[in-house]
């Protein structure tokens, strides 16, 4: 063979000899949910912040309002606990997946 | 000057009026991105002399924001009929120099009244698409005219082939008539499709990106699957167009143009092609083109989920959709993008009587959280259903290794192939040696005074009994064993036996594929 295949692949415990295209190179391995890690679903506009480092709060009580494609989202906490740090502040634009609230 | 030669001479100014009645700076613009003519567009695909323009005095309604005061030429779009070698289509050209190719209501109806002739004259439609998206002036006109578009591509599918060029923007709801159709053609550095484009991301999400990057040809082509064809030029683009027309049906009840038949070109001893090793890769295309006449392959998707390969060729002179594992890419797996990239094509095939061709040398469905959460059961599905559902002859070759779920979704006997050839050093078994060897044999290796030593044992001993094509024969799976260089001879002569197949279905409305 004159292309060259640098790359090997496990499956079933056999290793074949191939290559991986760009896009399974790239692919985005998977991470478990931290619910005490508040981020971005979509990317936008922190439009108001409710609560305050310190405060007690519970499985659904609202964080902030993010705004994004004309809609007032409320972010609620996923998990209970106390609010321990605030990466975010209004009239911040977030990116997807951007860290906004830790729930300690 | 007589009566009609008084009105031959305003007819002819008239029509020049039209023609000439160009924004210069506009048609100079399209010039320097490297972008051809709409009209110019397409007298390079269609054989010369061939095209029939229709609807050049169609004139807007618009009667809202200055509009009334602005007359646009043709609409902005130029459509007609024509020939490709020999073969009459359709054909329309959306014209960026005319009021960036946006799409009012006239424009939309000329579109829709040459696609409504297509399915009358039951020929190909082809449509080349520029334009800066909706007439805004135009209101929700702009969009009847996208819907009516939408409707008509629906209801022509599956009944005249469509084809989509791509040269120029294509963005917002423009990018559905695109992709409703069967084939959709890309050029480097020209076509930008998307449904919101960079400004608005950038704005409305703060994530900065190319147009390139974005929606540019290459990541339709690679990426998003969007495109079935890629090129870096105009011309050559045309050139895939006249090709691919060469290979199909004019519409549903025809049969693809047979050709002289002719041998393959002999480049690839078939022979020494596929490596024994299950595990060392080869290019499965030098097999399709030992194979198929003048080693001709027209590749679908070419760098879209290139773990298949689909493509048209011909055997003897007939068309046939060739669908391929290709060992040389993640080993040829199944995987969400392989699935809906061979399902598409065999529905394309099994809808305009193209025999299918399958050579299966696969390990199964790719693992892997990212494939289980993008839904590779239901994309997985959808090749199973494409095989099960398509009526047209169906040969299948099984090269090498044929495991588990890909054995069975590879166009096996079960999902009702016609004729199911395997080669001598073909593994047919629900998984590879070393896999089956260390679940059956667990105990005994776990167990050995040297497991490592135990397990070659057992991955031999299994190799001995199952790595073989044998076992399936003799249940009937596999019709006949043959050798890599007769191969060729047994394909023709099961074309010639099944080209008249005609295999009745239960009535029904129509299924619903997986999705």
């Amino acid at each position: 063979m004159s292309k060259k295949t640098p790359d090997t692949f496990l499956l079933d415990d056999t290793v074949y000899q191939t290559t991986l295209n760009r896009k399974f190179a790239a692919r985005k391995r998977w991470e478990p949910p931290e619910p005490r890690k508040v981020r971005a679903h979509i990317p936008g506009l922190i439009l108001r912040v409710h609560v305050a480092v310190g405060q007690k709060v519970e499985a659904g009580t609202p964080l902030l309002i993010l705004e994004a494609m004309k809609m007032q989202n409320d972010v609620r906490a996923q998990a209970g606990g106390a609010v321990g740090t605030i990466h975010v502040k209004e009239g911040d634009l977030v990116a997807k997946g951007q860290l906004m609230v830790e729930i300690v | 000057m007589s009566g009609i030669d008084e009105k031959t001479q305003k007819h002819i100014e008239k029509k020049e009026s039209v023609l000439q009645s160009v924004d210069k700076k506009a048609v100079e613009k399209q010039s320097q991105m490297g972008k051809l003519q709409a009209r110019d567009r397409i007298h390079a695909i269609l054989d010369p002399g061939s095209f029939h323009e229709y609807d050049l005095f169609v004139e807007h309604r618009c009667q809202d924001f200055g509009m009334e005061k602005k007359l646009l030429p043709g609409d902005g779009v130029v459509t007609g009929t024509g020939k490709i070698q020999g073969h009459p289509v359709c054909i329309y050209a959306q014209d960026f120099t005319v009021a960036g190719g946006s799409l009012g209501l006239a424009h939309a109806r000329k579109i829709t009244k040459i696609m409504d002739h297509a399915v009358k004259l039951g020929v190909p439609i082809i449509g080349i698409n520029d334009s800066g998206g909706a007439r805004i002036q135009e209101g929700v006109n702009s969009l009847a005219g996208y819907g009516e578009i939408f409707y008509r591509n629906t209801l022509a599918s599956g009944v005249v082939p469509q084809i989509s060029i791509i040269l120029g923007p294509c963005a917002g709801g423009a990018v559905y008539s695109p992709a409703l159709t069967d084939f959709v053609f890309v050029v480097d550095k020209i076509t930008k499709m998307f449904i919101t484009g960079p400004e608005v991301i950038k704005t409305v999400l703060g994530e900065e990106i190319s147009m390139e990057d974005l929606g540019g040809a290459r990541i339709q082509a690679e990426i998003s699957g969007n495109a079935h064809f890629y090129s870096t030029s105009e011309a050559e683009c045309f050139e895939q167009v006249s090709r691919l027309v060469t290979f199909i049906p004019w519409n549903n009840r025809k049969r693809a143009d047979r050709f002289p038949p002719k041998l393959p070109k002999g480049q690839w001893d078939i022979n020494e092609i596929v490596p024994l090793d299950p595990r060392q890769p080869y290019d499965v295309r030098h097999v399709i083109q030992a194979l198929v006449d003048d080693s001709d392959f027209l590749e679908i998707q070419e760098h879209f989920a290139a773990n298949i390969v689909t493509g048209f060729a011909r055997l003897n002179g007939e068309t046939v959709g060739v669908v391929a594992n290709q060992p040389l890419v993640l080993a040829g797996v199944l995987d969400v993008d392989s699935s809906d990239k061979a399902a598409r094509f065999i529905r394309f095939c099994d809808a305009f009587n193209i025999p299918l061709l399958t050579l299966v040398d696969l390990p199964g469905y790719l693992p892997g959280v990212d494939q289980e959460h993008a839904g590779v059961i239901r994309h997985g599905a959808k090749i199973l259903y494409a095989y099960s559902e398509a009526t047209v002859p169906k040969a299948t070759i099984i090269l090498r290794k044929a495991y588990g779920g890909g054995y069975i979704a590879m166009c096996s006997r079960h999902l009702g192939a016609d004729f199911v050839f395997a080669w001598p050093q073909a593994e047919i078994a629900v998984m590879g040696p070393e896999g089956a060897a260390n679940i059956i044999f667990r105990k005994e290796i776990a167990e050995a005074a040297d497991p490592d030593a135990m397990r070659k044992i057992k991955v031999e001993e299994y190799k001995e009994k199952f790595a073989n094509p044998y076992i399936a024969a003799a249940n009937g799976h596999v019709d006949a064993v043959i050798t890599p260089v007769e191969t060729r001879d047994f394909l023709i002569r099961t074309l010639e036996v099944a080209l008249q197949k005609h295999e009745e279905r239960p009535a029904r409305k129509h299924g619903i594929q997986p999705n």
